[in-house]
């Protein structure tokens, strides 16, 4: 049961998300990649939590695998929520 | 130490020794606890209604740990009555002795799912809570066999116990910087029905010259589980009256 939300909605989520983690607010864009933000690993589990959480969207590691910047991260939630 | 959020407390295998006396020792420190339990209704009745009496929160949730669905079902009973689960204590255990010619796949099986993989399903549906509080404390039960030593006739749970320790090492690396802790308690001879008619033998090589009570684990365990311990993380904790020493 997907919560609903507009893209931009998810994206300044995500923004918001990954400033938390650490991430250079000015940095934050959405062709960044996370190496370049320095979000790892455990920073997309808890992304992945968050979105959960939030919008009722269950991230799985396959879903993940392949997601490499912030608008894959976006487009991903974003297709679950449709 | 940053101080611990609100939020609730499971132990599993907690109708009876070890895992009863830790539900109310975390009961005592605040923590309202999910008394997980697989079949002795009564047992873990009792447990609930003890911490009650003392001025405790606490919950009885059956199911089979067993069971890959179990951990989910768990997770959420105790998450909508008490908040998230910032403690996890997996204590559900269980025994199928015999010399490795003679144990069976069902006995091995049996013993690994519910001591080895049971633990690694429970842990992994309540780290993502833990990571977003920033808090979080796993406490597994291992046991000096298997995690420190040998003991013929014990090859399915020794395995089981090694590999939960081992578990415990990996994820404690995983999470730390998250706040969460995972360590393991090891203890050795310890009066429970489950040691029953094995104390005879083993006693006379502990230092201690006696048995362990289960208050004794259940003492490290609530250490473990405390905010103090915050530093204290991937360790297997021996409580065995100097057994290993």
């Amino acid at each position: 049961m997907a919560a609903t939300a507009t893209r931009e909605e998810v994206e300044s989520r995500v923004f918001s998300a990954l400033e938390e983690f650490g991430a250079e607010p000015d940095s934050i864009n959405p062709d960044a990649t996370f190496e370049s933000l320095d979000i790892d690993s455990l920073d997309l589990v808890e992304l992945a939590q968050i979105v959960e959480d939030e919008y009722g969207v269950q991230l799985k590691g396959e879903d993940m695998e392949g997601v490499k910047t912030v608008r894959q991260s976006v487009d991903l939630v974003v297709s679950k929520l449709g | 130490m940053n101080g611990r959020p609100d939020g609730s407390a499971l132990v599993t295998g907690a109708s009876r020794g070890i895992g009863a006396a830790i539900a109310k020792a975390l009961a005592r420190e605040g923590w309202p606890v999910g008394v997980s339990y697989r079949s002795d209704d009564e047992a873990a009745n009792a447990v609930v209604e003890e911490i009650k009496a003392a001025g405790g929160r606490a919950t009885a949730l059956k199911g089979d740990v067993s069971d890959p669905e179990t951990a989910d079902v768990l997770f959420t009973a105790l998450e909508e009555e008490f908040g998230p689960v910032l403690v996890l204590v997996n204590n559900a255990g269980v025994r199928a002795d015999g010399l490795a010619p003679m144990i069976n796949d069902e006995d091995w099986d049996k013993v690994v799912d519910t001591n080895l993989s049971a633990a690694f399903r429970l842990t992994r549906r309540a780290l993502r809570p833990m990571i977003r509080n920033r808090y979080g404390r796993v406490v597994n039960i291992a046991s000096i066999v298997g995690a420190v030593r040998g003991n013929a006739g014990q090859a399915n749970y020794a395995a089981s116990k090694a590999g939960l320790v081992a578990m415990t090492r990996t994820v404690a690396a995983e999470v730390a910087r998250r706040g969460v802790t995972v360590n393991a308690v090891a203890p050795g001879l310890i009066e429970t029905d489950m040691t029953e008619g094995i104390a005879e033998n083993l006693l006379e090589h502990v230092p201690a010259q006696r048995a362990g009570t289960p208050d004794e684990v259940a003492e490290c365990v609530r250490f473990l589980a405390s905010d103090g311990a915050a530093y204290v993380n991937g360790i297997c904790l021996t409580v065995d009256g100097g057994l290993t020493a």
